[in-house]
């Protein structure tokens, strides 16, 4: 990998955690409400379903996630694990884009559910 | 007289600690225990130091855990009890007892283009370098550094990534990113950057901590990732 992808990559690193810390303030808050008004499955789905806004929210939630875990899992593999090099590049790419096509899944799931 | 009892490190990469009996003195430095130890117990025991007054950054080893100075740590803030365990720097090969092989460090000084590179020539005038403008004071905050190893010594991400150019390395890289006269910003930016570069450092801070200059490499690295950061985004890397 190229000097300024990695610089790159520790850029998109900074501005998904940026958006990571918003988004998880914002989660968590709807758990805890969730949780606290005793709202059941069907009622969250009833919500849920067809909400272009949660959904816009989520799916942004999701690509953060996408993009700062594997960034980071790339560097825990090779401090933690001496593994550098193309092979946990490729690792850890596969390793995004599933997080983030079963987060959108999910997403999709309970949007048009 | 009370005694000090101080394990001192034998041999190379592989040794052993050994024990001596010092006497503990007022106002007693870490190297006065050594230079005890070499001069009327072991002739034998290798250790280095020049200045003694905290000036040429030879003489750095680690104490009871952590590195340091030694010229200028007394006994009495760092002894634990009358114990003190004394061993050559970390995350650098042993070359004798508490003689670390310094090669590493600066290697990666010049890997990361610590070397001033002007354009004027002794035909020029003098560069007159206002001492208030603000990049100034940002090399005055960082200049002091004595190349002790102390910083590398006690940084984790060099003990995780042994291609970690390192805090002294990466500090040197910028105060010379702030010096107005230098022409070799942008191969210095590449230098500094990426997996073995300042975008490594996890903001730890062990360098800032134990730098017995007060300096803060932490700061300066953070100021190359930004000017790296930069540079990459215009596509000037």
């Amino acid at each position: 990998m190229n000097i300024r992808t990695q610089v790159l990559l520790w850029g998109a690193q900074r501005i998904s955690a940026m958006v990571l810390a918003l988004c998880v303030v914002v989660h968590l808050v709807t758990i805890i409400y969730a949780v606290r008004n005793g709202l059941s499955a069907a009622e969250i789905l009833g919500r849920t379903r067809g909400n272009v806004a949660w959904a816009s929210f989520y799916v942004l939630f999701v690509a953060a996630v996408a993009v700062h875990a594997p960034i980071g899992l790339r560097a825990i593999l090779s401090e933690t694990l001496g593994w550098r090099g193309r092979s946990p590049d490729i690792a850890v790419l596969v390793f995004g884009v599933l997080l983030a096509l079963w987060g959108w899944r999910a997403v999709y799931a309970v949007f048009v559910a | 007289m009370s005694t000090l009892r101080v394990r001192v490190w034998r041999g190379g990469e592989t040794g052993r600690f050994q024990e001596f009996e010092v006497p503990r003195l007022e106002s007693q430095t870490v190297l006065d225990v050594v230079t005890y130890i070499q001069r009327s117990l072991d002739p034998t025991l290798a250790y280095r130091f020049a200045c003694r007054v905290g000036m040429c950054g030879s003489c750095a080893m680690t104490v009871n855990g952590k590195a340091r100075w030694t010229c200028r740590t007394h006994v009495a803030k760092v002894a634990d009890g009358d114990r003190l365990d004394i061993a050559p720097l970390n995350h650098l090969p042993v070359v004798k007892d508490l003689v670390a092989d310094m090669s590493v460090f600066f290697d990666k000084w010049a890997a990361a283009k610590g070397r001033f590179q002007g354009a004027r020539t002794r035909k020029d005038d003098f560069a007159r370098v206002p001492p208030d403008s603000r990049r100034r004071k940002l090399v005055d905050e960082a200049i002091e550094c004595i190349g002790c190893g102390v910083c590398y010594s006690s940084c984790d991400v060099v003990s995780w990534n042994p291609d970690y150019l390192g805090p002294a390395a990466l500090n040197r890289a910028w105060t010379l990113y702030n010096d107005v006269r230098d022409t070799g910003q942008k191969a210095r930016l590449a230098a500094v950057a990426g997996d073995a570069g300042c975008h490594a450092c996890h903001t730890h801070m062990s360098c800032t901590e134990r730098c017995p200059k007060q300096l803060s490499p932490t700061a300066g690295i953070a100021g190359l990732k930004r000017a790296v950061l930069t540079a990459a985004l215009k596509g000037e890397l």
